[in-house]
C-alpha cells in the first residue's frame, strides 16, 4: 500500500472523474484536475469565489463548479481549457447544482426551492420546474439516466414527478400517500421508486415507473421512523433503517420484510467475528529511552498506531446514551450501505457510533463487527470488490474484505485526519480527505479489477 | 378447660382426700382413729401395734376395751365377742373363739386392705404419670395452638397489607390509566392542532413564495442568464427534438418497453428457479420411490396390505409423470397431481417410519423372549451341509447291505450259516460292546458339539438382532437428516440394502419354532423306536462305518425336525416319518436309531442290556 504525498484541499470537494481518468480538487477559488495515477496538474481552472460544491458530468468532459454564495455556477471543460460557462441564477439565490445524466443539463435549486432550473449546454433553452420540496433527498435519476423522479409539494400534499431526462417531458405526476415525505430513490434497475415518509412516521411506499403504488411498508407505529434507506446493487432488497436502531430487508418480489437485523450491544452470535482495535503501543528501544523523557511530539494527537484485535465473542460495544429531547437524537441506523457484489451490507448504528455492522446478505444474519477508537465518521464499498473503507477522524484509514481488516497509519508530518473517503471507479486507489489536504492511497491491484468505467458507490 | 382442671388438679385431689379422712375421724373414737392410721401407715407395723395395744388396753381398763371393741365389732357387722347369755344380769363372758375369729378376720382383712392400698398406690402412681404426660402433651399442644394462633394473625396481618397495597396499586393503575388517556387525548389534540397549524403556515408560505416568485422572476432579471462560450453537441450527437404529442407517445412507449423489460426479466429469473425448484422436486420424489420401493415388495406378497396399493399407485403416477414429461407445464392440474403424490409419498415414509420405531420399541420390549432366534442363512447352511451327510451315510448304507446280502448269498448252508453267525455273533458282541462304549463317547461328543452349535446359533440370532435394531434407528435417523435430496447414490444403494435386509427379521422366528418343539417330539417318537432298533442293530458289519451311519443319521433327523412346518403337529410328525422309510428304506435303521440317540443314554443302555440277554 503506497501513499502521495500531501495536497491542498478545501471544502473536502476531490473527485475522481467517472471514467477514472482524472481527480478534480478544490482549493479556495481555484479548481485542480490532475491525472489520476501520476497526479500531475493537467488542468487549473480560477473560479469567481470560493467553491462550494464540485460535481463531474457523466461523460468526464464537463466539471461544474457551484458557488452558492454569489448564486452562480461556472462549468469547465477538459477537452477545451479555454470554454466557459457560467450561470448565474441572480436574485434566486441557489441552493443546490446538479448535472443531469447526459452530462448536457444542469439543475439548479433555487433559494426557499422556489423551482428547479434546468440549464442545457447544447441550446438555450431554459426549464423551469416548479414547487420542489425542500427534503432530505428530492432528486433522484435512474442508473440509466433515462428518468428523474422529483419530490414535489403542492396544496400541502406531497407529489413526484418523474421526467423523462432527453427533453424534460413530464411522464408521470402522482401524490403520494405520505404527510411529509422525506426522501426518495431509485431502484438500480429504473424500474421502482422508494419513497419514505418523514422520522415521525414508519412508512415506506414503492411506486413503479408508471407511477402505481406497488406496496407500502410500515413497520411500527408512534415511534421514530425511518432514518436511512438503501437498495441493493441487483434491485432484490430495499433496506430500511430506522430509529429503533434496526435494519429491515424487504424483498422485491412481495415487497414484504426478508429480514428484521438489530444492532445490539452485546454481540453473542457465536458466528460473528468482532473486530476491536486497539492502540498499538510504540515499541520502546532501549537506546532512544531519554531521561529526561522528552516531551510529547507536538500536534493535538499522538500519532499512536493502532491495530485490530478479534474479541471474544460475547461482547459488548461501546454504546452513547442518546438525549431524548433534543431533536434529531443519536440514535437509529444512520448509515447503510451494500457493497457491489450484493453479499454484504455494511450499517452504523448511530447509538454505537463506533462499530461498523457488516451483514452477510446470502445467510442474513451478522458476519463481522468492527469496532473502532473513535466514532465512525464515513465508510464506502469499494466499486469493484467486497472491501470496505472505513474512517474516523484519525490518523488512519482502515479496511475490511472478508479475508480480515487492516488498520493503515496515513503517513507524513504531522497529523493527517481522514475525515472522508472516495474510491477510484476502478478500486485501485483511495482518496482520503482531511480538513486541509488530502492524499491517495494506491492499493496493490488484485486480480480481476479491470479499469473500465464504473459508477462510485455513493449511498453512504 | 375448666373440667380438665378439676379432674387432674393434684391440690384439689389430696384437699378431697383430706376431707374424707376428715369425715371418718368425726365418725369414729380417737382409738380407732389411731388404728385406721396404723392401716394406712403399713410399714412399722408390728411396734406400733404393740405401743398402741399398751396404750390402748391396760390392766385397769380391760372390761371397757373389750365392751367397747364388741361394740364397734358388732357395728362393723362381726359376731359379738361376749357369749349369748342366757339371763340379762348375769355377767357375759368372753369369748376367746369369736375374739380370735374375730382377730382372724381382721387381720385378713387388714392384709386384703394392704393389698388394695398398694393396687391403688400404683395405679395412682401410673394415673399421676399418665396425668403428667398428658399435662405435657397439653402444654406442647397450647405452645403450639398460641405460636399458630400467632401465625395466623400475622398472616392475617400481611394478607390485609397486601390487599391494602393491592388497593393502592389498583387505584394508582387507574390514576395512570386516566393520566395515560388524559395525555393521549392531549397528544391527539395537540397533533390536530399542529397539523392544521402547519397547514396554515406552509399555505401562508406558499403564498409568499408565490410572492417571491413573482417578484423574482418577472422582474426581467438580467443577472439570471448563462453565459457560454459557444454551445456544446449533446452528448449522443443528435439535436434536441420539439416538444410534440409523438414524443410524449414515444416517451410513454418507452417507458412500458423498460417495465416490460424488467417484468420479462423477473418473469425469466422466477422460471429459472421454478425450474430448479422443479428438478430439486423431482430428484426428490424419484429418491422418495426408489427408496420405498423395496419396501413396496413385501406389501405385495401380503395383499390385503392396504399400504402397497397405495405405494404402486404412486409408482404409477410417477411413472406416468416421468414419462410425459409434464414437468415443464405447471398447469394447475399437474401441480395438484405432484402435490398429491409427494404427499401421499410422504405419508407412506412417515408411517415406513412409524413402523420402523415400532419395531425397535417391540425388539425392545421382546427382549430375550426369542432367546433361540437362528437366523435363515444359518439354517440353509447347516441343512445343506446335513444334507450331504445324509447323502454320504445313504450310500454308505447302501454299500453295507449289499455286502451284507453277498455275505448272507455265499453262505449257503443253513447250519453253517447258523455257526457262522453264532461264532460271527459271539465274536461280534464282544467287538460290539466296545464299539458301543466308543459310540456312546462319540455320541457325547457330537451332543456337545451340536449344543455349542445351537448356542452359536443362538448368539448369531441374537447378534442379528441387535444389529438390525440398529440399522433400523440408524435408518430412521438417516432418513430424517435426509433433507437434501441430492445425495450420492452409493448412500442410497446403502439404504435401500438396508430396508430389503429388514423383512428377513420375520424368519428366523418362524424357524424357531419347530426347533423348539424337537425334545417333545423326539422324546414322544422314541420308546416306538427303540424295540425295533433292538433287532436292526445287530446287522452292521463295521464298527467305523456304523459309527458314522448313527452321526450322520442323528443328524439327518434333526434335519428333518428342522424342516417341519410350523403347522405341523406331534401326530403328523410321526405319519411323515413313516412315509419317508417307505420312500428310502435304506434310511429306515439309521432314521429311526438317530431318533433313539436324541434321547438318553439309559434308553442305549437298555438296547445293549436287551441285546445281551439272547
Amino acid at each position: 500500500m503506497n501513499f502521495s504525498e500531501v495536497f491542498k484541499l478545501s471544502n473536502l470537494l476531490c473527485k475522481f472523474s467517472p471514467d477514472g481518468k482524472y481527480l478534480a480538487s478544490c482549493v479556495q477559488y481555484r479548481l485542480v484536475v490532475r491525472d489520476a495515477s501520476t497526479l500531475q496538474i493537467l488542468q487549473l481552472y480560477t473560479c469567481l469565489d470560493q467553491i462550494q460544491h464540485i460535481e463531474w458530468s457523466a461523460d468526464s468532459l464537463f466539471i461544474l463548479c457551484a458557488l452558492y454564495r454569489r448564486g452562480l455556477v461556472q462549468v469547465w471543460s477538459l477537452e477545451q481549457p479555454d470554454w466557459h460557462c457560467k450561470i448565474d441564477e441572480g436574485s434566486a439565490g441557489l441552493v443546490a447544482s446538479c448535472w443531469s445524466p447526459d452530462g448536457r443539463h444542469i439543475l439548479n435549486t433555487t433559494e426557499f426551492h422556489l423551482r428547479i432550473t434546468v440549464w442545457s449546454l447544447c441550446t438555450k433553452s431554459v426549464s423551469y420546474i416548479k414547487y420542489p420540496k425542500a427534503c432530505q433527498q428530492g432528486i433522484t435519476f435512474t442508473r440509466d439516466g433515462r428518468y428523474l423522479a422529483l419530490a414535489e409539494r403542492r396544496d400541502c400534499r406531497d407529489h413526484v414527478s418523474i421526467f423523462v431526462c432527453s427533453d424534460w417531458q413530464l411522464l408521470r405526476h402522482f401524490e403520494t400517500d405520505t404527510q411529509d415525505l422525506a426522501g426518495i430513490e431509485w431502484a438500480p434497475n429504473g424500474c421502482v421508486l422508494a419513497a419514505w415518509d418523514t422520522c415521525l412516521e414508519y412508512k415506506i411506499l414503492l411506486y413503479s415507473l408508471d407511477g402505481r403504488l406497488l406496496s407500502t411498508y410500515c413497520a411500527y407505529e408512534w415511534s421514530l421512523g425511518i432514518k436511512s434507506v438503501a437498495w441493493s446493487p441487483s434491485s432484490q432488497f430495499l433496506a430500511v433503517g430506522s430509529y429503533d436502531g434496526k435494519v429491515r430487508v424487504l424483498n422485491h418480489v412481495t415487497w414484504k420484510l426478508l429480514a428484521e437485523l438489530g444492532h445490539p450491544a452485546a454481540v453473542s452470535s457465536p458466528s460473528t467475528v468482532v473486530y476491536r482495535e486497539a492502540e498499538k503501543s510504540p515499541p520502546l528501544a532501549l537506546g532512544r529511552l531519554a531521561f529526561p523523557p522528552p516531551r510529547a511530539p507536538a500536534g493535538p494527537r499522538a500519532t499512536t498506531e493502532s491495530k485490530y484485535e478479534i474479541a471474544t465473542v460475547p461482547a459488548s460495544l461501546r454504546t452513547l446514551k442518546p438525549t431524548a429531547d433534543r431533536a434529531n437524537p443519536r440514535m437509529g441506523i444512520g448509515a447503510l450501505a451494500f457493497s457491489l457484489d450484493n453479499y454484504f451490507l455494511a450499517t452504523r448504528s448511530d447509538s454505537i457510533p463506533s462499530a461498523v455492522w457488516i451483514w452477510d446478505v446470502r445467510k442474513l444474519r451478522l458476519f463481522v463487527v468492527l469496532e473502532q477508537l473513535s466514532a465512525v465518521r464515513s465508510f464506502r464499498w469499494d466499486p469493484r470488490q467486497p472491501r470496505l473503507a472505513i474512517c474516523t477522524g484519525g490518523s488512519q484509514v482502515y479496511l475490511w474484505s472478508p479475508a480480515g481488516c487492516v488498520s493503515v497509519q496515513v503517513p507524513g508530518e504531522g497529523d493527517f485526519q481522514v475525515l472522508s473517503l472516495c474510491w477510484h471507479p476502478s478500486g485501485d486507489s483511495l482518496a482520503l480527505l482531511s480538513k486541509d489536504h488530502f492524499c491517495l492511497c494506491f492499493l496493490e491491484a488484485e486480480e480481476g479489477v479491470g479499469t473500465a468505467l464504473g459508477q462510485q458507490d455513493d449511498h453512504t | 378447660m375448666g373440667d380438665w382442671m378439676t379432674v387432674t388438679d393434684p391440690g384439689l385431689t389430696s384437699e378431697s382426700k383430706n376431707i374424707s379422712q376428715y369425715t371418718s375421724e368425726t365418725k369414729m373414737s380417737p382409738s380407732s382413729l389411731y388404728s385406721q392410721q396404723v392401716l394406712c401407715s403399713s410399714i412399722p407395723l408390728s411396734k406400733n401395734v404393740h405401743s398402741f395395744f399398751s396404750a390402748f388396753c391396760t390392766e385397769e381398763n380391760i372390761e371397757q376395751s373389750i365392751s367397747y371393741l364388741d361394740q364397734e365389732l358388732t357395728t362393723f357387722g362381726f359376731p359379738s365377742l361376749y357369749e349369748e347369755s342366757q339371763g340379762k344380769e348375769t355377767k357375759r363372758k368372753l369369748n376367746v373363739v369369736a375374739v380370735l375369729n374375730c382377730m382372724n378376720e381382721l387381720l385378713v382383712l387388714q392384709r386384703k386392705n394392704l393389698l388394695a392400698q398398694e393396687n391403688v398406690e400404683t395405679q395412682n402412681l401410673k394415673l399421676g404419670s399418665d396425668m403428667d404426660h398428658l399435662q405435657n402433651c397439653y402444654a406442647k399442644l397450647k405452645e403450639q395452638l398460641e405460636t399458630s394462633r400467632r401465625e395466623v394473625i400475622g398472616l392475617q396481618e400481611r394478607d390485609r397489607q397486601l390487599q391494602c397495597k393491592n388497593r393502592n396499586l389498583h387505584q394508582l393503575l387507574k390514576n395512570e390509566k386516566d393520566e395515560v388517556q388524559k395525555l393521549q387525548n392531549i397528544i391527539a389534540s395537540r397533533a390536530t392542532q399542529y397539523n392544521h397549524d402547519m397547514k396554515r403556515k406552509e399555505r401562508e408560505y406558499n403564498k409568499l413564495k408565490e410572492r417571491l416568485h413573482q417578484l423574482v422572476m418577472n422582474k426581467k432579471d438580467k443577472k439570471i442568464a448563462m453565459e457560454v462560450l459557444n454551445y456544446v453537441g449533446r452528448a449522443d450527437g443528435k439535436r434536441g427534438s420539439w416538444r410534440t404529442g409523438k414524443t410524449e407517445a414515444r416517451n410513454e412507449d418507452e417507458m412500458y418497453k423498460i417495465l416490460l423489460n424488467d417484468y420479462e426479466y423477473r418473469q425469466k429469473q422466477i422460471l429459472m428457479e421454478n425450474a430448479e425448484l422443479k428438478k430439486v422436486l423431482q430428484q426428490m420424489k424419484k429418491e422418495m420411490i426408489s427408496l420405498l420401493s423395496p419396501q413396496k415388495q413385501k406389501p405385495r406378497e401380503r395383499a390385503d396390505d392396504s399400504t402397497g396399493t397405495v405405494i404402486s399407485d404412486v409408482e404409477e403416477d410417477g411413472g406416468e409423470l416421468s414419462r410425459e414429461n409434464i414437468w415443464d407445464l405447471s398447469c394447475e392440474t399437474v401441480r395438484e397431481q405432484l402435490t398429491n403424490s409427494i404427499r401421499k409419498q410422504w405419508r407412506i415414509l412417515k408411517s415406513h417410519v412409524e413402523k420402523l420405531d415400532n419395531q425397535v420399541s417391540k425388539v425392545h420390549l421382546e427382549g430375550f423372549n426369542d432367546e433361540d432366534v437362528i437366523s435363515r442363512q444359518d439354517h440353509e447352511q447347516e441343512t445343506e451341509k446335513l444334507e450331504l451327510e445324509i447323502q454320504q451315510c445313504k450310500e454308505m448304507i447302501k454299500t453295507q447291505q449289499q455286502l451284507l446280502q453277498q455275505q448272507l448269498a455265499t453262505a449257503c448252508d443253513d447250519d453253517t450259516t447258523s455257526l457262522l453267525r453264532d461264532c460271527y455273533l459271539l465274536e461280534e458282541k464282544e467287538r460290539l460292546k466296545e464299539e458301543w462304549s466308543l459310540f456312546k463317547e462319540q455320541k457325547k461328543n457330537f451332543e456337545k458339539e451340536r449344543r455349542s452349535f445351537t448356542e452359536a446359533a443362538i448368539r448369531l440370532g441374537l447378534e442379528r438382532k441387535a444389529f438390525e435394531e440398529e440399522r433400523a434407528s440408524w435408518l430412521k435417523q438417516q432418513f430424517l437428516n435426509m433433507t437434501t435430496f441430492d445425495h450420492q447414490n452409493s448412500e442410497n444403494v446403502k439404504l435401500f440394502s438396508a430396508f430389503s435386509g429388514s423383512p428377513d427379521r420375520d424368519n428366523p422366528v418362524v424357524h424357531s419354532r419347530p426347533r423348539q418343539k424337537k425334545p417333545h417330539s423326539v422324546s414322544s417318537g422314541s420308546p416306538v423306536c427303540t424295540s425295533k432298533l433292538a433287532k436292526s442293530l445287530p446287522a452292521s458289519p463295521s464298527t467305523s462305518d456304523f459309527c458314522q451311519t448313527r452321526s450322520c443319521a442323528s443328524e439327518h433327523s434333526s434335519v428333518s425336525v428342522l424342516n417341519i412346518t410350523p403347522e405341523e403337529t406331534k401326530p403328523n410328525q410321526v405319519g411323515r416319518e413313516c412315509t419317508n422309510q417307505k420312500w428310502n428304506p435304506a434310511s429306515r435303521p439309521g432314521s429311526q436309531e438317530g431318533r433313539s440317540s436324541g434321547c438318553s443314554a439309559t434308553f442305549t443302555n437298555s438296547h445293549i442290556e436287551k441285546d445281551g440277554l439272547p
